[in-house]
């Protein structure tokens, strides 16, 4: 069974999202680490170490996604999981912008895939099971 | 009558305690030196011929327990991946079943720290590391290094499920005992230490006893010979929780300053009380157990003036900077003196305020405001200890001080640091007949009993 590590990062309180995606991913046939809301880089990063996790599933839904999820990529780089799937999606940044725009910005920081906001979790799945070669 | 016999086998005493079993009291106690390095029944002897002496007549016991912190307590050492979550599981448990652990290491184990282990000299090592089906390969690792070592020490394996079997079989070829446990860390974020703590008191029990020569007097004894400090925290949890015909009287702590260390305990869930807060990182075992070793009455004097800062120390003792100099003089050459005067008195006081203070905060969980778009919010770190009922006493340095409830309450809440989860309104109690070992020894027996003769000892002050 392959593993996910889920959560809403920064000082995100939205739960809702999380749940959501905890409960699809799950039903889709992954063993879901979900941390909830108001998760760090860190935190993110650790849990995957112990938990071996194939990929790392970070939301953002309060626009500041973007200052959030700035170096993360380096950071498992040091951690030594330099290799290990980003997925971001949600309101990730603030305002009405152009979402290739936003889409460009998050694949500079690493994020191998990136969701506008109201992509379902359908369209997710597909994309873990061709990453994960499934 | 029906008497029962408890032994404290103290690095330096031996100490004998009788309880009145149908009386539900403590009729006496008494001590002599510890002969660890002889035979260790001869303290025991003594101490039991001074006990009869007291008591006034000689007694049937209908059983005699046994613990032990003698010949360096028992030492253990931690090994896990992240240092905050699986190395610090196997941390929290060493500790819980009673150990000193004396280094936890985290990640894959350097040449370095391998060879600093052996320096160590562990009695055993709890090697941890990934939840159930997840990392597996730093364990192995680990494993590897332990079965390099060239000690004999025992390995309790708490770690991947999936990679134990093979770390067992690592360490074993080496010629080392290996016990597999379950996970301390099963799943992210989820401690279980009851398992790894029952490891360690099995091992304890089957190797550590011999090797610290206290086989002898286990013979002598009707139960198994557990470490102190692992009786204390069963004392506690009793007298905390209660049995189905006693209650017990709530959530509690329990600081035991020592010359060297201070051990400080909470019985308490610790979930959040303060209305919003997160509870993050790994949660803390319910019945907790924490050491500080740099915290100490004796040995560790000069750390706790330097902490506060010598003149600030002085000033809130209430002596000069020159006599505060002097004492710490005294105590370097003499650490096993007791207060010879009033200036004496007063930094014993001062000393073991600050080493309660300072060691509560460590145990305490704390807060950390976040201000986010929805407002502030609160995030909790560890346990909230902010309602817990009692601060129990025990030791020789609070039992013995002029001003017991002074030293106690210094651990409580105080304004200035608002964020740190101490005790707001808890009363105090002292352990005056130093009974919580001996307590923590019969509740394997007779927890009723155990709870009532608490109940009954333990004085409110």
């Amino acid at each position: 069974m392959k593993t996910l590590v889920l959560g809403v990062i920064g000082a995100d309180v939205h739960a809702v999202g999380n749940k959501i995606l905890d409960h699809a991913f799950t039903e889709a046939g992954y063993k879901v680490v979900n941390l909830g809301v108001m998760v760090s880089q860190d935190e993110f990063i650790k849990a995957a170490i112990e938990t071996n996790a194939d990929a790392i599933m970070v939301s953002s839904l309060y626009g500041q996604g973007e200052l959030d999820c700035q170096g993360m990529r380096e950071k498992c780089v040091e951690a030594g999981i330099g290799n290990i799937p980003l997925f971001c999606g949600g309101n990730l940044v603030v305002g009405k912008r152009d979402f290739k725009e936003t889409e460009k910005i998050f694949k500079d920081m690493g994020f191998n895939y990136v969701y506008a906001p109201g992509t379902m979790p359908d369209v997710t799945i597909a994309d873990l099971r061709r990453e994960l070669g499934e | 009558m029906s008497y029962a016999l408890f032994t404290d086998i103290g690095s330096t005493f031996t100490k004998v305690t009788a309880a009145d079993l149908e009386a539900c009291r403590i009729v006496g106690r008494a001590m002599s030196p510890t002969t660890i390095f002889d035979d260790v029944n001869i303290g025991f002897q003594k101490a039991l011929a001074l006990l009869t002496e007291q008591v006034g007549h000689p007694m049937e016991f209908d059983f005699r327990l046994a613990c032990s912190s003698a010949a360096g307590g028992l030492k253990m050492v931690a090994c896990g991946l992240v240092p905050d979550l699986t190395s610090e599981a196997a941390r929290l448990a060493s500790l819980s079943a009673g150990a000193k652990v004396l280094k936890a290491y985290a990640y894959k184990m350097t040449d370095t720290e391998a060879q600093e282990l052996t320096e160590l000299q562990p009695d055993i090592v709890m090697l941890s590391g990934g939840t159930d089906g997840g990392n597996s390969e730093v364990m192995l690792h680990n494993a590897k290094v332990l079965a390099d070592c060239p000690l004999s020490f025992p390995v309790i394996i708490a770690g991947n499920k999936s990679a134990a079997g093979e770390a067992a079989r690592l360490i074993e070829e080496a010629g080392k005992e290996a016990v597999i446990c379950p996970n301390v860390m099963p799943e992210f974020g989820k401690l279980n230490i009851e398992p790894a703590r029952e490891a360690v008191r099995k091992v304890f029990l089957e190797r550590i006893v011999d090797a610290k020569g206290l086989r002898e007097l286990a013979e002598k004894m009707d139960g198994d010979i557990i470490p102190t400090p692992a009786a204390v925290l069963d004392a506690i949890t009793l007298l905390s929780r209660g049995t189905r015909d006693e209650e017990g009287i709530g959530s509690l702590m329990a600081f035991d300053i020592g010359g060297a260390t201070t051990d400080v305990y909470s019985v308490t869930n610790g979930c959040p009380v303060y209305p919003g807060a997160m509870l993050k990182g790994l949660p803390h075992p319910a019945a907790k157990r924490s050491v500080e070793g740099d915290l100490g009455m004796r040995w560790n004097a000069r750390t706790i003036v330097a902490l506060q800062g010598e003149e600030l120390f002085a000033q809130d003792a209430g002596v000069t900077v020159e006599e505060v100099r002097q004492t710490l003089d005294v105590f370097d050459k003499t650490p096993d003196i007791l207060p010879q005067n009033e200036a004496m008195e007063k930094i014993d006081i001062a000393l073991a305020k600050s080493a309660a203070k300072n060691a509560c905060e460590r145990h305490a969980g704390h807060l950390e405001v976040v201000f986010t778009p929805l407002g502030e919010r609160y995030m909790q770190t560890g346990k909230d200890l902010t309602d817990v009922k009692w601060l129990i006493g025990t030791g020789g340095p609070v039992i013995t001080s002029k001003d017991p409830a002074a030293i106690l309450s210094e651990a409580s809440f105080s304004e200035q640091e608002p964020l740190s989860l101490r005790p707001r309104r808890a009363s105090c109690l002292l352990d005056a007949k130093y009974i919580l070992s001996a307590m923590g020894l019969l509740s394997q027996k007779l927890p009723d009993v155990a709870l009532k003769i608490m109940k009954n000892e333990l004085t409110e002050i």
